[in-house]
This record gives C-alpha cells, sequence and structure tokens, in this order.
C-alpha cells in the first residue's frame, strides 16, 4: 500500500493518492508535464516536501538505500555501470536466480544475453532485462516509467503481462505511460497531470 | 669528496641566457609564447628569490611561531591550487575546504613522522621541517587535485549509472565505488611511477640537490628513500580521505546524487 500526501514536485500543486496492493495508478500527461520527476520524488531520489508512506512506514524514517529496496523508481532509460547484464544482479536473495530466470523467460529474453557484453544487446532487449533488475529483490512499489518504450509490439505485450503478474503479487504499481491504450489495459486509477512545465536543473530528465 | 661550489651572478647569466635561446626559437617558428617564457622565467626568479629570504629569515630565528606561519602559507597555497585545478568545483567555501585540505593534513602527519625519525633539535628546526613538509604537501597536493577532478567529472558524465545504483537500493559509497576505484588509481599513478623510474631515468630532485651540496650519494640516496616512502604514504591517505570527502559532498544524507553542488564546468 502506497499513501503520498501533500506531495509538492514542484511546480505541480500537492498531491495526495494511495495505490493499494495489487492496483496500478497511471500517471498521464504531455512530455515535460513532471511525471518522471513525480515518479523520482517517491522513490527519494529527489526531494520534495509533503509525505510517503509504505504500509504505514514514512519515507523519513526508513534508511535511504532500505526505502528504495521498496519502493523501485525504473527509468525510461535504465542505464548500467557493468560489461554485463548479469554482473548488475545482486543474487544474494534466496530465489533470485529462479526468479530472474522466469522473468527472461517471460519476456522471451534468452539468459545467453546475460553475459554477453551489454553494447551487443539491442535497446529493447536492454530495457527488458533492466526491469528484470528492478523487479528481481520484489520491491513493494513499482514506480514505472514508460516501461515499453521503445519496444515491438509483442515484447511490449510481455512486459505488461509481467506488469500485472506483479501486481497479482501484490505489488502497487505507479505507471507514467503516454499509451492511453495501454492505462486502459493495465490502470485502475489514473492521475492527470496538466501543463507542460518549465525544464530546469540536472534532474529535470 | 668535492665539496660544495657556489654560483655567482655571472654564472646565472650564463644559464638565462639559454632561457634567451628558447625565446629565439618559439619566435622563429611562430609558437608565441615569449611572452609567457618571460613572465614564467621571471616569476621564478622572483619566488625562488623571496622564498629563499624568508627561509634565510625563519632559520635564524629560535621562535616556531615563523616557522608555523611559513606552514600556514604553504597550506592555503596548497588549497588554492588543488582548487584552481578542478575544471567543476564545489559551490562555497566550506565544500572546496573540506575536499582540498586532505592534501596539507596528510602532508603534516607524515612530516611528524618524518621529524620523530630524524629527531632534530629543535624539534621543529625549519631547515628539515619545511623541505619536507614542502615535498610531502606538494605530492599530497597533485594527488588530490587529480582525485578530485577525476571524481566530480565521472558523477557528472556517468550520473544516470549512479542513480541506477541509488534506485536498486545502494548506499551512496556502494554507488560510488567504480568511480573512486578508477579516481584513486589516478591519483595514486604519478607517486608509483615516480617510485619506479627514480634513479634509472631521472635523479630525484633532492637527491640532485643532496650531491651537489657535497654530500655522499649514498648518504643523499637513504634520504631519498624515506622521503618517497612517506610520500607514498602521505599521498595514498590524501587521496583517499579526498575520494571519501568527495562522495559525501556529492551526495546527501539520504543517499541521492547532489550534482546541483558542483559549480557549472570552467577550467581555470
Amino acid at each position: 500500500m502506497l499513501r503520498v500526501e501533500s506531495l509538492k514536485v514542484e511546480p505541480l500543486p500537492p498531491l495526495t493518492f494511495s495505490v493499494a496492493d495489487g492496483e496500478c495508478l497511471a500517471v498521464e500527461g504531455p512530455s515535460g508535464s513532471g511525471k518522471t520527476r513525480l515518479l523520482r520524488a517517491i522513490a527519494d531520489l529527489d526531494d520534495a516536501p509533503g509525505q510517503i508512506f509504505v504500509d504505514g512506514a514514512e519515507r523519513g524514517e526508513v534508511r535511504a538505500p532500505k526505502w528504495r529496496r521498496r519502493v523501485r523508481y525504473a527509468s525510461a532509460e535504465p542505464a548500467w555501470w557493468t560489461a554485463t547484464a548479469r554482473e548488475a544482479f545482486s543474487f544474494s536473495q534466496k530465489g533470485a536466480a529462479e526468479r530472474l530466470e522466469r522473468m527472461l523467460a517471460a519476456m522471451a529474453i534468452n539468459p545467453a544475453l546475460l553475459d554477453r557484453p551489454l553494447s551487443e544487446l539491442s535497446t529493447g532487449e536492454r530495457h527488458r532485462i533492466a526491469l528484470a533488475r528492478a523487479f528481481i529483490d520484489e520491491p513493494r512499489v513499482l514506480l514505472l516509467d514508460e516501461p515499453t518504450s521503445g519496444l515491438d509490439p509483442q515484447s511490449a505485450a510481455l512486459v505488461e503481462e509481467l506488469i500485472k503478474f506483479q501486481m497479482l503479487a501484490g505489488r502497487s504499481v505507479v505507471l507514467a505511460s503516454h499509451d492511453q491504450s495501454q492505462i486502459e489495459r493495465l490502470a485502475h486509477a489514473r492521475l492527470q497531470l496538466a501543463k507542460p512545465l518549465p525544464i530546469r536543473g540536472v534532474n529535470a530528465a | 669528496m668535492t665539496s660544495y661550489v657556489p654560483l655567482s651572478v655571472s654564472d646565472l647569466m650564463i644559464a638565462a641566457a639559454l632561457v634567451v635561446l628558447n625565446g629565439a626559437i618559439s619566435f622563429a617558428y611562430g609558437l608565441r609564447l615569449e611572452k609567457s617564457l618571460a613572465i614564467a622565467s621571471l616569476r621564478m626568479v622572483v619566488q625562488l628569490a623571496i622564498v629563499a629570504l624568508v627561509l634565510k629569515f625563519i632559520f635564524a630565528q629560535t621562535d616556531a611561531i615563523w616557522t608555523i606561519l611559513f606552514a600556514v602559507m604553504m597550506a592555503i597555497a596548497a588549497g588554492a591550487e588543488i582548487v584552481m585545478r578542478q575544471e567543476r568545483r564545489f559551490k562555497g567555501w566550506q565544500a572546496m575546504l573540506m575536499s582540498s585540505s586532505p592534501a596539507f593534513a596528510a602532508g603534516l602527519v607524515t612530516t611528524f613522522i618524518a621529524l620523530a625519525v630524524i629527531q632534530p633539535q629543535p624539534w621543529y628546526a625549519p631547515r628539515i621541517m619545511l623541505p619536507i613538509l614542502g615535498m610531502l604537501v606538494g605530492n599530497a597536493m597533485s594527488g588530490v587535485a587529480l582525485v578530485l577532478d577525476a571524481m566530480t567529472s565521472a558523477a557528472a558524465r556517468e550520473r544516470t549509472a549512479i542513480e541506477a545504483r541509488l534506485a536498486l537500493g545502494a548506499t551512496r559509497y556502494v554507488a560510488f565505488e567504480d568511480i573512486m576505484r578508477r579516481s584513486l588509481r589516478t591519483g595514486l599513478m604519478p607517486i608509483l611511477n615516480g617510485m619506479a623510474a627514480a634513479g634509472v631515468v631521472s635523479l630525484p630532485g633532492m637527491m640532485t640537490g643532496q650531491i651537489l651540496a657535497g654530500i655522499d650519494p649514498v648518504e643523499a640516496a637513504k634520504y631519498q628513500v624515506m622521503i618517497m616512502f612517506l610520500i607514498a604514504g602521505a599521498t595514498a591517505v590524501a587521496v583517499l580521505a579526498a575520494a571519501l570527502a568527495t562522495v559525501h559532498l556529492l551526495t546527501d544524507e539520504r543517499h541521492r546524487l547532489r550534482l546541483d553542488r558542483l559549480a557549472a564546468a570552467s577550467k581555470g
């Protein structure tokens, strides 16, 4: 259960909403309307006044790394810091290897790609592997920023199925998307961000 | 054993003629370095003349306050030089101080180790302390300047990768571990190269000076070995402290990347 109270992401008005376990809130709005900034603020990657609760615990009561293990932001343009995808995964958690195998199979990714140099993979392959990286340690809340951008329709459909499966497993999902039909397929509720914001600062991705 | 041969002003004039030759080459090939060359030469002469007179004065004093004053000047100069060498500087003097101070701090601590070994009389004997402090701080300063520059430019360049790791629940030190490792290597490379090349490619400056001053080469080499080890130690401590300080300054207590704490890139 994600609950956001009077969260002030400049220059949007203060936002209050909640997303129950297993539900999906779609954040809509044109490019530059602040979708990414809102998701980053919920993950505490940018400072924003207001309160955010996950299962009753407020953001400030939880150490930041622990908060981000519960509240996972998956960027629209996932970045890597390793030579191969496998090195970027942590397998310390029980059952992580099996979960990864299942998720890759669900997204039609050949597991051999994990050990190939990342530069040899296509954008779509890297994007799907990055989603597996975001889901593998089973966070409570998933903040998905354009999760199917740059994917062909078949891959996008597989990714949507995986997101639905995450919801069935009880995760709360906040989805930033341009795709109206995708929002209709996945979302239980919508949050409309109106006018475009002026671009500012290094974090206005 | 030949002893020390003093130089006369006319000896220096002969050496200065070579600078004129340098200028002539610059002029002939249109390098346009004549002005910089003249300024650099003049600066060096004036700086060394002043420092020689100041040291002569300090060596003649019995009060430690003069030695301390000189060391403080050295600290300020080292800090300013480190800040000058940064392409991306921290905003605010506190951050500049925090990131640049490890150079002098490490140099000072290792100087006390050297003093404990040499045991001069009195313990702060400026003739022993100030040259050693200068060498240690100077080398630590170069290392720290390299590390800071490497880390801040890497953080700006690899922002998305750092934030990807933070978003996955890494602490700020884990998110920076690759950048820190690479930057520390950059900062330590000069002293490692210096130790490897010492005596083979070039005679270290201090050893050259001692030999010219009539000291037995074996004694000069002993001093040089001690100094090299002290430099390596001071540089290692300084670059590590500077790297940790940089991670601390580039992130906040909520483990967020804070590139907004850097001023815009500019080579000063």
